[in-house]
C-alpha cells in the first residue's frame, strides 16, 4: 500500500475543503423470530442451530414476512419524522457472497417502506456552543441480516490471505433495518463530531422504541460513514468513500477525522479519491482500503416473486403513531428543565447512563436531587471500581428511593446509607432488612450515646478542660471518639449538643 | 414498451459475468441471438398492454400476508450441515473467497 505524505492537518483540511457527510446505519431488530421465518434470534447461540430451510435457502422454502418487524420498522421511521409508505414491495439483492446461502438478500429497493425523514441532532461546537444540526433522511428500509463470516488460515483472521472460511447462518435472516441518510453538507469542522453526534441520537431514538438493544459491540448497530470533501465553495461534490465496521461513537468520530484529513491530501497532491470501500482500524484510528467499487457491484435488483406487498392501513400507521413515545432529544431538554440541572450537570447523568434509573428513582418518590447524589456518587463509584455499569447493579430505582427517604428522615446518615447498599449489593435483601440484620439505624436514642459520651469525657480530661475552658471547637475529639464507639450511628449534631449540654457549657 | 428490443453481445457478456459464468465468444453470439427471441416475445406483451394496466409482480391482487412473531422449530446443526460439501466446527466450509494477495 502507498501511502501520501500527510502534510495538511484537519484544520488546514477544513480551511480548504468543505466536507459532505452521508450515513447508513444498519439496526438489528429484537423481534423473537426471524424477518421471514420462525428461527429464533438470540445473540451468541451456538453455529448453526438457529436457522431452518427458509433462512439457509434450500429449495422449495418460502419467506413469510415478520409482522412485528414491520410494525418495528413503521415506529422507527415515524421517530424519524418520515412518510410512511402505502404500497411498497420487497427485492431481491443479488450477489455471490457466502454469508447469504441464497445468493441474493431480501431487501428493498425503490419501494422502501418509510421516506423523507429527518433527525435533529445537537452538536456542541469548539466554544462550548449548542448547534443544532438536521440530518434528513433518505429512507428506512426492511431487509435480512446475513450469515457470520469466519477467515480461517492465514495470519491475522481476516478475508486476504485465508485459506478458506467457515459460515454460521444462525444471523442469516434477522430482521434488518438500514437507516440512509440524505447528503449532509455544511458542517465543516464539526464533521466528525456531527457523525458521532448523529449515530448517538439515532441510537437514542432505536433505543426509546424498544425495538432493538442496539448495541454497537454486539453488531446490533452497525454505522458506515460516507465522506467527500470538495473545494471550499465548490458547487460539485468529491468522490466519497464508505468506511465500514465503525463499531463505537468514538470511532464514528474518529474514522471521519482520519478519512477528512486523508482525501484532503491525496487531493491537494494533485491525486483523486478512489471510490472505495474503506475499513477503520481501531488500534490506529485510520481507514485502510477496501472493496474498489466498480461497476461489477450490479445487484440485478428485481421484486421478490416470492413476498406479496406489504400495505400498511393508514389506522394502523396512526395507532402506531399515537403511541410513540416522546423524542429522546425533547425528554432530556423537558427534565433538564424539571430538575433545574445546567447543561454540564444534565450531561454528566446521560453520560453516566443514569438518566433512566434517576427518572425512575424519581418514580418511586425520590427528590431529582437525593436520586442524582445516589447514582452519580456512591453507585458511579462503586460501578467504576467494578468495571460494571450502574444498570447492571444489583439494586433497584425502588431501593434507592427507599435509602433516600431513610436519610431523609433521619433514620440514616450518609455513612450509614453507604453500608445499607454495600448490603443491599451483597444480596442482602431490601434496604429495610438490612438496616435490621446489620443493625444501622442512626441511634436516636439518648441513653446509649448519653453513656458512650460519659466514658469519652473519662477518658479526655485534658480536652473536656479545653472546652470548659472556652475552646468549644475542641468538643471535635470527643465527638469523634462517641461517633467511634457508636460505630458510626449517632447523629453527631445530637451528641454535640448533649456533651455541651453536660458540661453546661454554652457554644459560640 | 418497445417492441424494437434487443440486446447486444457485451451486455451478454456482462451477464455471464455477473452470473461467474465462463463463455466462449461462440456461446455469447449464440445466447445474445437466443435471449433476443425470448425478449421480442415478451415485448409483445406491451402490444396489448393497454397504458391503464399496471405492471404487477405477483399474479394475486393481495396485500399483507404475514406471520406473527413467534418462535417455531428448525433444523439441528447436524442436519443443516449434512447436505454441505464440507463442515468443520458446526459451520459450512467454503473455499477461499478472495484469491491472492
Amino acid at each position: 500500500m502507498t501511502t501520501t505524505d500527510t502534510t495538511l492537518t484537519f484544520d488546514d483540511a477544513i480551511a480548504a475543503y468543505d466536507p459532505l457527510l452521508g450515513f447508513e446505519v444498519h439496526v438489528e431488530l429484537s423481534t423473537n423470530s426471524k424477518m421471514f421465518c420462525g428461527c429464533p434470534t438470540e445473540f451468541g447461540a451456538a453455529p448453526n442451530t438457529q436457522v431452518c430451510p427458509t433462512c439457509v435457502g434450500l429449495p422449495g422454502s418460502m419467506p413469510v414476512v415478520n409482522r412485528t418487524a414491520v410494525e418495528s420498522t413503521i415506529k422507527i421511521g415515524l421517530a424519524l419524522n418520515c412518510e410512511i409508505a402505502s404500497w411498497c414491495r420487497f427485492a431481491r439483492k443479488n450477489y455471490f457472497y457466502p454469508d447469504m446461502p441464497k445468493d441474493y438478500q431480501i431487501s428493498q429497493y425503490d419501494e422502501p417502506l418509510c421516506s423523507d425523514g429527518y433527525l435533529d441532532v445537537d452538536v456542541v461546537d469548539a466554544d462550548g456552543n449548542h448547534q443544532n444540526v438536521r440530518v434528513e433522511i433518505e429512507r428506512v428500509h426492511m431487509e435480512e441480516d446475513t450469515g457470520k463470516l469466519l477467515h480461517t488460515g492465514g495470519d491475522t483472521g481476516r478475508i486476504h490471505g485465508a485459506d478458506y472460511s467457515l459460515v454460521d447462518y444462525n444471523r442469516a435472516g434477522v430482521p434488518l433495518i438500514e437507516i440512509v441518510t440524505k447528503p449532509v453538507p455544511g458542517t465543516g469542522a464539526l464533521a466528525p463530531e456531527v457523525g458521532r453526534a448523529y449515530v448517538q441520537a439515532l441510537r437514542e431514538v432505536v433505543k426509546s422504541l424498544g425495538v432493538s438493544d442496539v448495541r454497537m459491540e454486539q453488531g446490533s448497530l452497525r454505522c458506515d460513514a460516507n465522506i467527500s470533501l470538495m473545494p471550499k465553495g465548490s458547487p460539485v461534490w468529491g468522490t466519497r468513500t464508505e468506511t465500514k465496521n465503525v463499531n463505537s461513537f468514538r470511532s464514528v468520530e474518529r474514522a471521519l477525522r482520519s478519512e477528512i484529513i486523508r482525501q484532503s491530501n491525496v487531493l491537494s497532491s494533485g491525486g483523486t479519491v478512489v471510490q472505495e470501500t474503506r475499513h477503520f482500524q481501531e488500534t490506529t484510528g485510520d481507514t485502510t482500503s477496501g472493496r474498489v467499487k466498480s461497476d461489477a457491484e450490479d445487484y440485478r435488483y428485481f421484486p421478490e416473486p416470492d413476498l406479496i406487498p406489504i400495505a400498511p392501513e393508514k389506522q394502523w400507521v396512526d395507532e402506531l403513531r399515537a403511541g410513540l413515545p416522546e423524542a429522546p432529544g425533547l425528554r432530556i431538554a423537558r427534565l433538564q428543565q424539571e430538575w433545574d440541572l445546567s447543561d454540564f450537570d444534565m450531561q454528566s447523568v446521560v453520560n453516566a447512563g443514569a438518566l433512566e434509573l434517576v427518572v425512575a428513582t424519581i418514580e418511586a418518590g425520590a427528590d431529582h436531587s437525593a436520586a442524582r447524589k445516589w447514582w452519580l456518587g456512591e453507585l458511579t463509584r462503586i460501578a467504576n471500581s467494578q468495571g460494571t455499569s450502574l444498570a447492571e447493579l444489583a439494586i433497584t430505582p425502588a431501593q434507592v428511593a427507599r435509602l433516600a427517604e431513610l436519610v431523609d428522615s433521619g433514620t440514616l446518615n450518609d455513612k450509614l446509607a453507604r453500608k445499607v447498599i454495600e448490603g443491599v449489593l451483597a444480596g442482602e435483601g431490601e434496604p429495610d432488612a438490612v438496616i435490621e440484620s446489620r443493625g444501622l439505624a442512626v441511634v436516636s436514642d439518648d441513653g446509649p450515646l448519653l453513656a458512650a459520651i460519659d466514658e469519652a469525657v473519662a477518658a479526655n480530661p485534658d480536652v473536656v478542660g479545653r472546652i470548659t475552658g472556652g475552646k468549644p471547637q475542641a468538643a471535635g475529639v470527643i465527638v469523634g471518639a462517641v461517633m467511634k464507639a457508636t460505630r458510626g450511628q449517632a447523629d453527631a449534631g445530637r451528641v454535640r449538643e448533649l456533651l455541651f449540654e453536660k458540661l453546661g457549657v454554652t457554644p459560640e | 414498451m418497445s417492441s424494437q428490443t434487443s440486446i447486444s453481445t457485451e451486455q451478454v457478456a456482462h451477464l455471464a459475468n455477473l452470473a461467474r459464468m465462463t463463455l466462449t465468444d461462440d456461446e455469447l453470439t449464440r445466447y445474445a441471438d437466443q435471449l433476443d427471441h425470448i425478449l421480442h416475445a415478451v415485448a409483445r406483451v406491451g402490444e396489448v398492454a393497454a397504458d391503464e394496466v399496471p405492471a404487477m409482480s405477483h399474479p394475486q391482487p393481495m396485500v399483507n400476508v404475514w406471520r406473527e412473531d413467534v418462535v417455531t422449530p428448525g433444523l439441528s446443526a447436524e442436519d443443516v450441515l449434512a447436505g454441505a460439501p464440507a463442515a468443520e466446527d458446526e459451520r459450512f466450509r467454503v473455499p477461499r473467497i478472495l484469491d491472492g494477495e
